[in-house]
């Protein structure tokens, strides 16, 4: 079928270079790895959000059947913690447990069903702490203390203009919470140690970036890190939760203390207790604006709940204050945000990484000043969006394309669908699907939309490089490109993206690529957004080369080249929040059109349409692709997924219970692409995958407050808020500003050790 | 306890734990790492297979119950040299990101146009109602579906 | 245990006689997931799912008797005159459950949320039991003892249900808050029985076991004009109607939902499902 060897160029919708060993079923993930006399680990976890361990008892582990090891913190060799930012992340628990799911031990056998039982023969005695579970809590001076430096990790103040004091005609003051959101990957966390007789470790494992958890593991194994040698297996989805460390050191441990291999795999269940999740949050918000519209005052108060270890939380937090006032000119901003401790589970990196959070804050806040000013909603939004030359409240001007306006013009033009009759549906096509709860009555439709922002790559002086080799290689068919890099791709398509940059760039069809692995330079995390920009960046340089040294002369051996790709610098923030902390924007304007039950406050999405500021689409088939996936994770966070805590457990790890979206929640979505080139970026590219996850949530929760007249300032929006049932939250207030000694995370103050920060210094 | 069961048209005796899944059986014993577990309980589909022709979860089979059965899993609708229309249907559409969810869907969507050749969207829906994705947003996998029906044999 | 598993109902209670530490596995939906999360770990399982009589199902005698292995995708294909069983079965999961997942299975469970309970409920129907020590019958409400609990003695096993079969319409809805794969948040079925006159409504998910709800049965049989199936419901009986339906359920708070919302909802799927039974009862007739 000839489809299947579309064999694009940069700007078709080239066949994805992996797809056939994915629809086969051939394509190995972390999870699928086997190697002969394999030993199966398990992880034996606190149940406890706080408490003090007395006592592990792991005699009886050890001697159970098919048991070949168990190990606690105090077997540990070297390093016993480890984290992105700071090294405050223990490898097992160590005299204390700060989070329900915490690790404590470690148990190896022959089969899974023998390390499952020898896990629970491992003997915990807890005495429980007091526990912080509230991030408001967290602040106050009689709370317990997650660590020794305080609750508060990070506090941004951003000062523009006259900050909050200026004077305005009209003004908005709201409250708005989201929940605590899972990334839920179908892929389970997974892989695969194997020792070596000279005492070093093959790793093999599902993860978003190979270097930093080298560096990571190395130093909580004692080995060099050229000891250690970590090679990219299949990855089942990310979305931020495989950039921390997760079963890595474990198996490293077991395989270098036992000899043998040792594979690690997460069921559902223990899934959601072993890795990150987005950070709840709360802001407080208000705007001020003139009768003519013109925003001229923003004034946020923004508070997430980082749980119990650093994850990169300072940077969530950097990047959640610097967009906090949304894509608006706004001539006096304030920004005070703080990321506590909590003894929650962990959060860190999920797609949108801070921007989420805001958005759904200063969206509900636009349409709250829309509707005191009379204005039309978008009207506003148009009167008052960033362009080209705008300074951000951070001082930072936007100097590459900024087409805001253009954005919500195409997503107000794609058409709304016409109304369905009310009767005579399939069941299915009614609000509560598969549940047969109507047949017409009550419905109401809603029509919202949400517009926002987001950075590309890493930020606040970052300088996150990626290397890629590319050989260009004579053969009798042709000559062949091989890309060797270190990138992940998880699913986005990103090798494909670089298949279709080598085509392009060395008029080549064939594209082969080499297994990635810490054999290559670091291509950074893919995270961010970043990949296409800064892999394609160091394919496009690579290629470049090969070109510039084939000039004029025939192909007659292999030319390899490896290349670097930097982004333009950025900077910190100073005491005031001023720098250049990001390297560029991306813009999206989304509609959502939502029928709603009222009397059973359920919620059928009729479309969503999305119309995303890229740059330049390398694939269009790739990229629509990634603002579907990206808009039913919005529309997730919107309507049905939370982390339900109580005292710091949660309630609901499991997919019964926690509810990502299914192919009859998510309505068709159309997405449209403006394409302004990205000046000083490979073919002049944005970031796709993030955008449509930050603003789906609002734009859907606009529909239902149009839908249904109800305030609804939290998300994920239950039947409860939309019948009426539960009133609107209530805030006692704004917390206090914490007194911190600076605009970095606390940590560093206390000379912490720097995690990634310390990668990309050593590389210098 | 020892079993008997035909895997995508061989025959193997295995010795499983009492209350071992087929999932397992099919992963552990046999090496078929097609299907996937993604969330040990039904809920996802992604462990989508064919016991005595009718599409269950591997998951929530148990072993023992496969005795004297007929099992077929993705790895038997095709292979890179000769890949099934569902299959095809699912690269060219565009359906597949990190893949995790494709084998179970590859099945269920196969399975569906056996039984509804030419399936409305509404029906689409509902009978893939048990696959979870977290990629694609399932768009494309349903412009998959409508890709393989014209193609299908 | 081993060798094949039972290809009779008696051979499975003679199995179940033997060998009570066999835990009895038919679709698996609900067992399965305890072993996969390690909540249950059964030394041996005694296979239900190759007994082709316990699938079966017949009308005899005014009463319709179905098969504990009737797996729910049987059950939405095969039982069409009973909508309310239909509608319950295709609110179930996906359609890999449903090739697996039986009406016995559901019983055995016996969790408040369970799709088919209800509706046997409604029916006020038997659950039919044996052992080797011959047959019994209990009433639903005696099988269904607390939640996840029930009467079955460790040496029987569930054969079946069974009910009158009543002349009417009826419907079965449930609440979840995504559009698939939910557990009910708040269930009901419902049935009017025009031959004996009566309405019979039943709650699921709202109280530690499914309900019925007398009181607002008792309303509705009294306002409902039997003579004349093409008199319009008012709204007022309907709205009485779901206010005492609410009234007698006792839900819980859960991670799955509130109290508050569960009692609106089943105030909501009350109220519409006698309007559509009276609805299509006027279309029939």
């Amino acid at each position: 079928m000839t489809v299947l060897t579309r064999r694009g160029r940069v700007g078709e919708s080239a066949t994805r270079v992996d797809g056939v060993p994915k629809v086969t079923g051939e394509y190995m993930y972390g999870s699928d790895l086997h190697a002969e006399h394999l030993l199966w680990g398990v992880t034996v976890r606190s149940p406890h959000a706080s408490a003090r361990i007395c006592r592990i008892d792991v005699a009886g582990a050890a001697r159970a059947a098919g048991v070949a090891c168990v190990l606690t913190a105090a077997d540990l060799p070297a390093a016993r913690t480890f984290g992105l930012e700071f090294a405050d992340q223990p490898v097992f628990a160590d005299g204390v447990v700060r989070y329900s799911g915490e690790p404590v031990a470690v148990v190896a056998a022959e089969t899974l069903e023998q390390a499952q039982l020898g896990a629970d023969l491992v003997s915990v005695e807890y005495e429980p702490l007091p526990a912080v579970t509230d991030m408001e809590q967290a602040l106050r001076p009689d709370a317990p203390l997650v660590h020794e430096l305080g609750n508060v990790l990070r506090h941004v103040h951003i000062r523009h203009g006259d900050g909050a004091d200026a004077d305005a005609e009209v003004w908005v003051d709201g409250y708005y919470e989201t929940a605590m959101q899972d990334q839920a990957a179908l892929g389970p966390e997974g892989g695969l140690a194997v020792p070596a007789a000279d005492g070093s470790v093959d790793l093999y494992v599902a993860t978003q970036w190979l270097h930093v958890d080298r560096q990571q593991i190395a130093l909580c194994l004692g080995l060099p890190e050229e000891m250690l040698r970590i090679t990219l297996a299949g990855v089942g989805g990310a979305f931020g939760s495989r950039e921390d460390i997760h079963m890595q050191i474990h198996a490293c441990l077991l395989a270098l203390r036992t000899g043998r291999p040792v594979k690690i795999v997460y069921g559902r269940e223990e899934s959601f207790h072993g890795h990150v999740h987005r950070h709840p949050s709360r802001s407080w918000i208000r705007y001020g604006a003139m009768r003519d519209g013109r925003i001229v005052a923003a004034d946020v108060r923004l508070l997430l709940d980082g749980g119990a270890y650093a994850s990169s939380s300072g940077p969530v937090l950097g990047n959640a204050a610097t967009f906090a006032a949304g894509p608006y000119e706004v001539p006096n901003v304030l920004v005070e945000a703080t990321v506590v401790y909590t003894n929650n589970p962990p959060c860190g990196a999920m797609r949108g990484f801070g921007a989420p959070q805001v958005c759904f804050a200063y969206e509900s806040a636009m349409d709250e000043l829309a509707a005191k000013l009379g204005f039309d909603p978008l009207e506003l939004r148009l009167r008052n969006a960033v362009r080209t030359g705008s300074v951000l409240p951070t001082g930072q001007v936007l100097e590459g394309p900024a087409p805001v306006r253009e954005v919500v013009e195409r997503c107000r033009a794609v058409p709304v669908p016409p109304e369905e009759p009310r009767e005579g549906r399939d069941a299915i096509a009614y609000p509560g699907g598969a549940g047969n709860v109507g047949r017409g009555e009550a419905l109401k439709r809603g029509v919202g939309y949400a517009v926002g922002f987001k950075n590309v790559a890493y930020s606040e002086g970052f300088d996150d490089a990626a290397e890629a080799t590319v050989t260009l290689r004579p053969s009798a068919e042709g000559p062949v490109a091989v890309i060797r890099t270190a990138a992940v791709d998880y699913g986005q398509g990103l090798y494909t993206v670089l298949a279709q940059i080598a085509r392009t760039e060395l008029d080549v069809d064939e594209v082969v690529f080499e297994p990635s692995s810490t054999d290559s330079g670091s291509a950074g995390s893919t995270s961010a957004s970043r990949q296409t920009t800064m892999s394609g960046g160091a394919v496009l340089g690579a290629c470049r080369e090969i070109r510039e040294a084939l000039v004029g002369g025939q192909l007659e051996e292999a030319i390899s080249r490896t290349f670097t790709y930097h982004h333009r610098p950025t900077t910190g923030l100073d005491e005031e929040g001023q720098g250049r902390p990001h390297v560029s924007f991306s813009f999206a304007a989304v509609r959502a059109v939502v029928e709603v039950d009222e009397e059973l406050g359920l919620v059928r999405v009729v479309q969503l349409a999305a119309a995303q500021d890229a740059g330049r689409v390398i694939n269009p088939q790739g990229a629509e692709g990634q603002v579907e996936g990206a808009a039913a994770m919005g529309l997730g966070l919107a309507l049905t997924e939370e982390i339900q805590l109580a005292d710091g457990a949660i309630r609901n790890a499991s997919f019964t219970d926690y509810l990502i979206p299914t192919i009859l929640d998510v309505p068709p979505i159309v997405s449209e692409f403006v394409e302004e080139p990205e000046p000083d970026a490979p073919y002049g590219v944005k970031g796709i995958g993030e955008l449509a996850t930050v603003a789906v949530t609002p734009a859907v929760v606009a529909a239902l407050r149009a839908a249904t007249g109800r305030a609804l300032n939290r998300a994920p929006v239950r039947p409860d808020d939309l019948v009426g049932i539960e009133p609107s939250l209530r805030t006692s207030g704004r917390p206090p500003v914490p007194d911190v000694p600076g605009q970095r995370p606390i940590p560093e103050y206390h000379g912490l050790g720097l995690g990634q920060q310390q990668l990309m210094k050593a590389r210098e | 306890m020892t079993i008997t069961t035909t895997v995508n048209g061989v025959e193997h005796t295995v010795d499983v734990p009492p209350a071992a899944s087929l999932l397992t059986l099919l992963r552990d014993e046999l090496g078929l790492t097609g299907s996937k577990n993604a969330c040990e309980q039904g809920e996802c589909g992604s462990c989508s297979v064919w016991l005595d022709g009718e599409l269950v979860c591997a998951c929530l089979v148990a072993a023992v119950q496969a005795d004297g059965r007929t099992v077929r899993t993705v790895e038997d609708l095709g292979g890179a040299d000769r890949l099934h229309p569902v299959q095809e249907a699912f690269v060219a559409a565009g359906a597949v990101q990190c893949g995790f969810c494709t084998p179970g869907f590859v099945v269920a969507v196969a399975d569906l146009l056996e039984c509804d050749p030419h399936p409305s969207d509404d029906a689409i829906r509902e009978a893939l109602a048990g696959n979870l994705c977290r990629c694609t947003g399932y768009s494309k996998i349903v412009a998959a579906v409508h890709l393989a029906e014209g193609t299908a044999a | 245990m081993s060798g094949p598993s039972p290809g009779t109902l008696a051979e499975a209670l003679e199995a179940r006689a033997a060998h009570p530490e066999a835990v009895p596995i038919a679709g698996g939906t609900d067992l399965m997931v305890a072993v996969n999360f390690g909540r249950l770990r059964p030394e041996a399982l005694l296979d239900l799912s190759g007994i082709a009589e316990l699938a079966a199902w017949q009308r005899r005698d005014g009463a319709v008797r179905i098969g504990a292995g009737a797996t729910f995708a049987q059950i939405a294909s095969d039982l069409g005159e009973f909508p309310p069983l239909v509608q319950a079965a295709r609110a179930v999961g996906s359609p890999q459950i449903r090739h697996r997942a039986t009406i016995g299975g559901n019983l055995a469970t016996a969790s408040p949320a369970g799709d088919a309970l209800p509706v046997l409920a409604t029916y006020g129907g038997d659950v039919l039991l044996a052992s080797v020590r011959g047959e019994r019958r209990l009433r639903w409400d005696e099988f269904l003892v607390a939640p996840k609990r029930t009467a079955l003695a460790e040496d029987e096993l569930i054969v079946g249900v069974e009910w009158p079969v009543v002349d009417g319409p009826g419907s079965f809805a449930k609440v979840g808050t995504r559009n698939a794969m939910v557990i009910a948040i708040a269930s009901v079925s419902l049935q009017l029985d025009t031959q004996a006159r009566r309405v019979c409504i039943a709650l699921g998910s709202v109280a530690p076991t499914v309900v019925r709800a007398p009181e607002a049965e008792a309303f509705a049989s009294d306002a409902l004009d039997w003579d004349d199936p093409q008199r319009p419901l008012p709204e007022t009986v309907a709205r009485e109607f779901g206010a005492l339906a609410a009234a007698a359920a006792h839900p819980i708070d859960d991670v799955r939902g509130s109290a508050a919302y569960r009692r609106r909802a089943v105030d909501v799927l009350a109220r519409r499902a006698l309007a559509w039974a009276a609805d299509d009862w006027r279309k029939a007739a």
